[in-house]
């Protein structure tokens, strides 16, 4: 904001040693107001520039707030003062304070507190689910109240059907292919989105070692293929887990999407899993993903991740980020133990130079748990890992 | 002749600038009937540091003022010379329903290369204005006002008027910026609620927007974080000027013809009287400070004088920039720029909780019981630029409760909240406006000038709900999209009169547009003295209701006036029935 006030100084100088040209169109009304960049001679220009801004520096432009603000906004004309009290009916006076948590109430001494309750009545019978009781033209006396309104369809003599006038006058072809496009015009169309929400180089005790997780989709409010990615490894060895899951994927609330499809493991023992899973936000602003997965090995498992985003600054944010994997049987080939198999816990720090563009560092700490650990250690590996982290999150 | 001799002038403004050859010239040419043409063409655009493509009508951005006469017939020629189709609508205008410019709707469009011509009578007066109802065109800068002179005297009067067209330029294409907006909630939102903000907002309160999985800074959709605001096309750098001689009476004529920013017009030091609204006369009410959504328009008279200069500021809802104009008594005179002020917030009412008994922390049942008349339930925002504290009741009060929907409201995805209490927020002056020191305007302090000739009880009610999933970025009436209903147009018989209800489910204001029509709000005024207004904004949480004489038969666009709301499927067809049969 404070960037805006400087500019706009700054715009001011411009603005006025751009305009020194008097009135040419002085006698037009209604159009154009004059705008005489061009007419300024550069050089003189340059000076008036330098003056004007030496005259607002003079300024110091350390305006208090408000001090432009009309001085006659006495109390006795604020808001409710311009108010015609002839005409208006107290009680909706009453109702648009309560409403609009206006002072008026404080400082309207004629105020019938009586009416007043009235219109609190009328509110009141809102409690027992009639919308009428609510509107203002109902505390009137006039025959113009709602009650007096029927609520009603409308009536045989408005016709049916779709929409036609047009095709009346301008023909049936030349309008269905203007409706289809007005349609599709209005449905919020159809987009891609690729985010790589995780793009990390993880420093930890032996070599290090890089991640990616990445997701994205292409459809429509409703119904969307749903794509994702992710995968670990250290340096100087082969991938150690990889994986990519083809989704279909069904707004079934106002903030959950129900996903089903496959995943493919792409390194050690090959896997390919059903999946069934639920991906929104939760209370709170949590980032849920929640899915469970069918083996063709017959193997269960599932995994549950989510994030949040604590906002530090308008472009610096902490993600606290927690992901748990659970199997329903051991798989010793895959070092899976039964129940919780691993923990992983992590908090990154991003900054948002543009919001599709966060580079960010961060800390992950894994715990491989009962049995997966005893797993790890039989393969001399430790069941705790911490990583320290530096990555990318970006999305287009 | 003229076409072509206005667009190969020489930007003259665009001297500066030459790297933008070919660039639309800022501001408005005036284009009087009988007969005007109007060219539509690819453009480029800049102000300030930012520069990109635009679409412009002969050769400017906005385009030419359109100056017609009441009683008088016009004839427009919509030259296209797009690469894709277009279309304008004479937003406010009384016309036959096949020249309104809605393709799909009243007419197939205007395919590139094509001209299409619209010849009506004029059958009214006031401040009106064109904009390009196809796709996002209206985003780049199709876009002029109109202003129809009265047949008779003018009950304004006036020593020098002016138009205050107010729009937005970005350096992003219009789909763009959809695209931002379908997939990063508060994409462009940097006034967002930190760990290190000055929001008066308590941890406690923090907590229940997080719960709630809403954004109490969620304002406007999108914020000079890709926005420039524009007063006549000139950004807060182009330095423009309306010149007045002390002491005049000076009309201006505010038009809204920005795609997504609703504007808080104040000029410090200087009084605005209201004299009209959406073109239609009003009796004068003095303001300090006035909220004007996308598509409105007011006239106001200033009578500067006192100081050299005035600043007139067109402050976005959100807080985030302002357009700037100078009032100056000589060219080259200024007055200081105020400093943009804290963004404001969300509060009780604006999720629909009006009136409701928070401070108690009782539950919802007993907040809502008024019947008591007690004045502590009446204290929410009081003036206390939070409104939003003391939010602990909210624990037992259900943000989705669709039990209190009507039967024709689908409940699906789309719908992310129900308003639990939706009161009529007609004397609500508008968001961040309720807790300013001086007088603003409210939908309550509008009378017609004159009473209207229409004394009819409506015969029916209806009610329609306004529809939302921010995170989704999904908008809808009923919780339907247009593709939903495409065929199911809302229908009215012919001069039939209705009260229409619009009940918004969201957190977000909405300005909703007839097309065709002229409606009554419902405002707490005598039956013949509602204002008559084309579009009228529906405070978040709250209701608004217009009384409408179905008198113009045809099929008519009914949408949300932020071009993406419209754009993601808040648009409707309201189809009034033909008097003598037939299709309609």
């Amino acid at each position: 904001m404070k960037k805006v006030a400087i500019s706009l100084i700054a715009s001011l100088a411009a603005g006025t040693a751009a305009t020194p040209a008097l009135a040419q169109h002085a006698g037009h009304t209604t159009s154009e107001p004059q705008q005489s960049a061009e007419q300024a001679a550069a050089d003189e220009a340059a000076a008036q520039c330098a003056l004007e801004a030496q005259r607002h520096r003079a300024m110091g432009h350390q305006v208090p707030e408000g001090a432009c603000e009309p001085e006659s906004a006495t109390p006795g004309s604020m808001d409710h003062g311009a108010m015609d009290h002839t005409e208006m009916n107290h009680g909706a006076m009453a109702a648009d304070a309560a409403e609009t948590g206006m002072t008026m109430p404080m400082d309207q001494p004629e105020m019938d507190h009586s009416q007043m309750d009235q219109g609190q009545m009328d509110q009141g019978s809102m409690a027992t689910g009639s919308m009428e009781g609510m509107d203002h033209s109902a505390m009137q006396d006039s025959s113009n109240s709602d009650a007096a309104i029927p609520l009603l369809p409308a009536p045989p003599e408005a016709g049916s059907g779709p929409a036609r006038a047009a095709i009346a006058i301008w023909g049936a072809e030349a309008m269905e292919e203007a409706r289809e496009a007005l349609i599709r015009d209005t449905d919020g169309g159809m987009r891609l989105w690729f985010q790589g929400d995780r793009l990390e180089y993880r420093v930890r005790a032996g070599e290090d070692g890089y991640l990616w997780d990445v997701q994205g989709y292409y459809g429509g409010d409703i119904n969307k293929f749903w794509f994702k990615s992710e995968g670990e490894g250290s340096f100087g060895e082969p991938v150690e887990g990889a994986e990519v899951q083809a989704l279909w994927s069904r707004a079934i609330a106002p903030f959950f999407d129900l996903q089903g499809g496959i995943r493919q493991d792409l390194t050690g023992p090959e896997r390919t899993h059903a999946v069934i899973g639920i991906q929104g936000l939760v209370p709170y602003q949590f980032e849920v993903d929640a899915a469970a997965f069918v083996s063709n090995k017959g193997d269960v498992t599932a995994r549950i991740e989510a994030e949040v985003d604590q906002r530090i600054t308008q472009r610096l944010i902490l993600q606290p980020r927690a992901e748990i994997a659970l199997s329903a049987q051991d798989i010793p080939e895959l070092g899976v133990g039964a129940g919780l198999d691993t923990i992983e816990a992590g908090l990154r720090l991003r900054y948002e130079f543009a919001r599709e563009f966060a580079p960010y560092i961060g800390i992950s700490q894994e715990w491989r748990i009962g049995d997966s650990a005893d797993f790890a250690r039989a393969e001399g590996e430790d069941p705790s890992v911490t990583n320290y982290v530096v990555g990318l999150r970006f999305w287009f | 002749m003229g076409l072509l001799g206005l667009a190969g002038a020489v930007p003259a403004w665009a001297r500066g600038a030459d790297l933008l050859t070919g660039a639309a010239r800022k501001g408005i040419d005036e284009a009087t009937g009988p007969n005007i043409d109007l060219t539509v063409a690819r453009s480029a655009f800049s102000t300030g540091n930012r520069r990109g493509g635009a679409i412009a009508v002969n050769g400017s951005i906005p385009g030419p003022l359109l100056r017609l006469k009441e009683g008088t017939t016009v004839r427009l020629n919509v030259h296209n010379q797009l690469e894709e189709d277009t279309s304008i609508h004479w937003h406010g205008l009384l016309v036959p329903f096949e020249l309104d410019g809605v393709p799909g709707v009243s007419f197939p469009g205007v395919k590139p290369g094509e001209t299409f011509t619209a010849e009506f009578p004029v059958r009214q007066s006031g401040t009106y204005w064109w904009h390009s109802h196809s796709g996002l065109q209206e985003q780049a800068g199709q876009y002029g006002p109109i202003v129809v002179d009265p047949a008779g005297a003018d009950p304004v009067q006036a020593d020098r008027e002016y138009i205050v067209v107010l729009s937005e330029f970005s350096e992003m294409s219009p789909h763009t910026i959809f695209d931002k907006l379908k997939k990063g909630e508060g994409y462009f939102n940097y006034n967002q609620n930190t760990w290190t903000d000055d929001y008066p907002l308590s941890g406690e309160d923090r907590r229940m927007w997080a719960k709630m999985r809403m954004m109490p800074t969620d304002i406007l959709d999108v914020s000079s974080a890709a926005y420039t605001y524009l007063l006549n096309g000139h950004g807060p750098l182009d330095g423009l000027e309306y010149l007045f001689r002390p002491g005049e009476r000076v009309r201006l004529r505010f038009i809204n013809a920005g795609a997504m920013t609703f504007f808080n017009i104040r000029i410090p030091g200087l009084p605005m009287t209201v004299v009209q609204a959406d073109g239609q006369n009003v009796e004068p009410v003095e303001v300090d400070e006035f909220q004007i959504s996308v598509a409105e328009t007011y006239d106001v008279v200033v009578t500067p004088g006192e100081q050299a200069a005035y600043t007139l500021v067109a402050e976005s809802m959100d807080r985030s920039g302002m357009g700037i104009a100078t009032l100056a008594s000589a060219p080259g005179a200024r007055a200081a720029i105020p400093p943009l002020r804290d963004p404001p917030l969300l509060t009780m009412a604006d999720m629909g909780m009006s009136g409701m008994d928070h401070g108690s922390g009782d539950s919802a049942t007993a907040g809502m019981d008024h019947g008591d008349g007690d004045m502590a339930g009446m204290d929410h925002g009081s003036g206390d630029t939070s409104g939003t504290e003391g939010m602990s009741g909210m624990s037992g009060m259900q943000m989705r409760d669709t039990s209190r929907l009507p039967a024709d409201v689908e409940v699906g995805p789309g719908l992310d909240m129900v308003a639990m209490n939706p009161v009529d927020r007609m004397g609500d002056p508008g968001i961040g406006l309720d807790d300013v020191l001086h007088r603003t305007l409210d939908y309550r302090k509008l009378r017609a000038l004159t009473p209207h000739q229409e004394g009819r009880t409506p015969s029916r009610r209806m009610e329609l709900h306004l529809t939302g999933n921010m995170e989704r970025y999904m908008w809808s009436f009923d919780g339907k999209k247009f593709s939903a209903v495409a065929d199911e147009p809302i229908r009215f018989a012919y001069n039939e009169r209705v009260r229409v209800k619009l009940v918004n489910d969201t957190m977000m204001a909405h300005p909703i547009h007839l097309h065709g029509h002229f409606f009554e709000l419902v405002n707490g005024a005598p039956d013949n003295r509602q204002p008559l207004k084309h579009t009228v904004i529906v405070q978040p949480g709250g209701s608004a209701q217009f009384d409408l004489t179905a008198d113009e038969p045809g099929d008519w666009a009914f949408h949300c006036h932020l071009l993406y709301h419209m754009h993601a499927g808040m648009f409707q067809i309201v189809t009034v029935a033909n008097p003598a049969g037939g299709e309609a």
